[in-house]
């Protein structure tokens, strides 16, 4: 079970890097994914990128796998554990843009 | 062809300006040791530049790994200095900054505040030694050796000394350049801290 202080808010980076692990992914693809599902809003910086991949893995949210293309590059996947953290994230995303939505009528309007 | 520049560099940001200013002009850094840069020629702004201080000295194996990746990522590491990185990226591959976060740049600025600190100590250290000496010499001058016994052998010079007086003022001197150095990164970190208080 995660600590209770886990809950807080994901950053940006972990949240997309997590849902990018979906499926197996190294370090460079990564960061084209990210890119890519933001619309080239977030850029990941490679140096970020490691900490928080190194973090993750000690947290047991994503594991290392095995490439089968390239076994030289280190993949990575997402865990159990992982899958649950971006389910309550989105949770906790959900009820802020009900939340936002509701008090300013919304972006359209 | 290759161009060599001999000039000294305190600190990284501008040395790092410094360097993209080259490499905009078709000098593509491929070399540094101590004061020393290696440029090869390269079209005009092909590589952007960066320099990272690692927690750790590039042989050791979290380094290695660490640079390994950032290989396999495109970014190319051209010279290590102590435990000072070069980096290089193709421009066309995008903007390259290492890090993208507010949490892990104030991470390296705080290295970066460390290393300066720690030789700002050193400086410090060296030259409260040197003034203990004079300090020492001004309030037991050698003439009150005079009274001891002969057979205590008591052997000290008696000029002033100034070496180390001129050791201390230049040890001083070097340890206030180190305090200037850190000064604009821990404003930095200040400014970064604050802005995390409202975002990412």
């Amino acid at each position: 079970m995660p600590e209770s202080s886990e809950r807080g808010a994901l950053t940006e980076a972990v949240f997309y890097i997590l849902l990018s692990l979906y499926s197996a992914m190294h370090g460079y693809g990564i960061m084209q994914n990210v890119k890519e599902l933001s619309g080239g809003r977030v850029d990941l910086g490679p140096g970020t990128l490691y900490g928080a991949l190194n973090t993750l893995l000690q947290k047991d949210w994503i594991k290392s796998v095995k490439s089968e293309r390239d076994s030289r590059k280190k993949e990575y996947l997402i865990t159990d554990l992982g899958k649950e953290m971006v389910k309550s994230e989105i949770k906790r995303l959900e009820e802020l843009i009900a939340n936002g939505k509701r008090i300013t009528g919304g972006v359209l309007s | 062809m290759k161009h060599i520049v001999r000039k000294p560099y305190w600190d990284y940001m501008k040395e790092e300006a410094w360097l993209n200013e080259m490499s905009a002009r078709g000098m593509a850094l491929t070399d540094y040791s101590w004061c020393r840069y290696v440029f090869t020629d390269a079209e005009p702004g092909e590589y952007v530049y960066r320099i990272e201080l690692l927690e750790h000295v590039p042989t050791h194996p979290e380094s290695m790994a660490y640079i390994r990746f950032l290989e396999e990522n495109g970014v190319e590491c051209v010279a290590t200095y102590m435990r000072w990185i070069y980096l290089r990226k193709k421009t066309a591959e995008g903007p390259f900054d290492i890090y993208s976060d507010i949490d892990s740049k104030i991470n390296h600025y705080r290295r970066v505040n460390a290393f300066w600190n720690v030789l700002m100590y050193l400086e410090f250290g060296a030259a409260l030694i040197n003034i203990a000496v004079v300090v020492f010499y001004i309030l037991f001058p050698p003439e009150s050796i005079y009274y001891y016994p002969a057979h205590t052998h008591v052997v000290r010079s008696s000029d002033f000394p100034t070496v180390n007086a001129i050791c201390a003022g230049i040890l001083i001197v070097i340890g206030l350049m180190f305090v200037r150095l850190g000064r604009p990164i821990r404003r930095m970190i200040r400014k970064l801290k604050k802005e995390k208080t409202i975002r990412e």
